[in-house]
């Protein structure tokens, strides 16, 4: 962040955002100090409660959970990704036809709730038409459709975002529309979307967790298991911490990917005036934003 | 067609419920989300570390592990006995406030540095720079993607429907319990959601139109 949206303090503005910070820590810490008193008074931190994450079974379990979770997450990303390339292909393509198609199938799949999806694919096929579709495969499939729906505005929005001039030029040179595509168009569409692309994969990660409400056995599910085994005292609030801090890890894991990504590629002389990192960043949450809302195409 | 009327009861009280908690959500979020942003870009160091920390806590956290918190670690805690609509209200702004902080400090970043520099040589405080010079530009800017968030938190209410909200995502279970075809009625639920979405559209263009800044 720059500092431009203020002075550099004086010694009475030092004085004054000191006294800010301390009230602001006081009122953090007590927020975190109530929470901890709570879980004090109520027996959470009793060490039986907690002996559960010892237990190599339950670890086995939890190993198993995280391997479900990853393995969903790993095939729904790379079929969002298949699936996304196809739609913003078609949506890209000159025939009519084709366009129209794909539009409707990409705006569709964006404006109906993830997990309406996936109860379509998991109740409604499966119960309703006869087909049947496990958990797993709703959770891989709804996530490929809806993420592959964002996943495509991505990339035609990064191919729209090029200068004509690209496009233009190849065509001079007489490649053909799939040349002008492939070699001249997408490269530098990739390159600048890889951030977003790769945002996108940590929302596809986070909505893994949205097999749970179909009991697809993932972290979450596994959670809410131990989490009511009276044997262990049911410890459902410290299972859940362990979950946050397991997904939390992974996500930033993923995030870190990007951001790396970010700095080597964000090397190109339109990196705005102020501080690349935010205005990328920023430019990342605004695009992000409007490929998920599945709202109003841009005008 | 039959499957929608003759469960119309069920279908009007889901979609009552979504809108409730999508309207709690919306505006709790949008206000916690300013003050988020606010706290990133202040000149004190500790609340910005706290926006920080919090942005990346809640970004990098599946909103179901947030509503799982809310209905069954949060009890618990035995703090105060809040009903489920409203544990489900808190975790979705928390969740969504940490998305639209992000956007609006975009916005933030959009606003040429002149600005805050010219009204900083008037004399105004930070406070003042912000809530009557760069804010009121910074929010006409990310209107798109405001009210875009704002329909992905409308989807994304359907999940309280996994944690037993009276919500339009749980409409295939009564269904399924009445004995009518859950396909044709989540198709039903579907189109629902779409319909919902375009007057949230038809706001963004309105307040896009009108609000866009000349520069």
């Amino acid at each position: 962040m720059t500092a431009v949206l203020y002075d550099i303090p004086g010694p009475r503005a030092r004085v004054r955002n000191g006294a800010i910070g301390v009230v602001g820590s006081v009122v953090v810490l007590g927020i975190i100090a109530f929470v901890l008193y709570r879980f004090a008074v109520t027996g959470q931190f009793d060490a039986r409660l907690w002996t559960w994450i010892t237990y190599v079974n339950i670890q086995y379990i939890l190993l198993g959970a995280l391997g479900n979770t990853l393995l969903a997450f790993a095939v729904a990303a790379v079929l969002s990704l298949a699936f996304g390339a196809v739609f913003a292909a078609g949506r890209l393509s000159d025939r009519a036809w084709l366009r129209g198609i794909s539009t409707t199938i990409v705006e569709f799949f964006r404006a109906i709730p993830l997990l309406v999806l996936i109860f379509i694919l998991f109740f409604g096929v499966s119960r309703g038409l006869g087909l049947n579709i496990t958990a797993y495969w709703s959770v891989v499939i709804g996530l490929m459709l809806y993420n592959g729906s964002v996943l495509a505005e991505v990339f035609r929005a990064g191919v729209n975002a090029l200068p004509t001039g690209q496009s233009e030029a190849a065509y001079a040179l007489g490649l053909r529309k799939t040349q002008v595509m492939t070699n001249v168009l997408l490269p530098q569409a990739l390159r600048n979307m890889l951030p977003t692309i790769l945002s996108q994969l940590v929302v596809v990660l986070k909505d893994t967790a949205l097999g749970f409400i179909i009991l697809y056995p993932e972290l979450l599910y596994q959670a809410r298991f131990l989490g009511s085994q009276g044997q262990l005292g049911a410890p459902i609030l410290q299972v859940a911490m362990v979950i946050a801090v397991i997904y939390i890890a992974m996500c930033l894991i993923l995030s870190g990917l990007s951001k790396l990504l970010e700095r080597r590629l964000s090397r190109s002389p339109r990196s705005g005036p102020t501080d690349p990192q935010a205005m990328a960043d920023g430019a990342n949450a605004v695009l992000i934003a409007h490929a998920q809302g599945g709202g109003a195409p841009a005008i | 067609m039959n499957v929608l009327l003759d469960n119309i009861d069920l279908y009007a009280r889901g979609f009552l419920g979504t809108i409730e908690l999508f309207v709690v959500a919306a505006i709790g979020s949008l206000v916690l989300g300013t003050i988020l942003a606010g706290f990133r870009v202040s000149p004190v160091p500790v609340l910005r570390t706290f926006g920080t920390v919090y942005v990346n806590i809640f970004r990098n956290t599946p909103l179901t592990l947030v509503l799982f918190f809310m209905a069954f670690a949060y009890p618990r805690l035995e703090i105060a006995d809040i009903s489920f609509f409203w544990r489900a209200s808190i975790g979705l702004v928390l969740y969504t406030s940490a998305f639209i902080c992000e956007v609006v400090r975009s916005g933030i970043n959009t606003v040429p540095v002149g600005q805050a520099e010219a009204s900083r040589a008037l004399g105004f405080t930070f406070g003042l720079t912000m809530s009557q010079v760069v804010f009121p530009q910074a929010i006409r800017s990310v209107v798109p993607p405001l009210t875009n968030m704002q329909i992905a938190l409308l989807k994304n209410t359907t999940i309280a429907a996994g944690f037993s909200v009276v919500e339009s995502g749980g409409i295939y279970a009564a269904l399924s319990e009445r004995g009518y075809n859950v396909f044709v009625g989540l198709m039903w639920v579907a189109l629902g959601f779409i319909i919902l979405v375009v007057p949230l559209t038809l706001l963004q263009r309105n307040l896009d139109r009108r609000w866009r800044t000349a520069r």
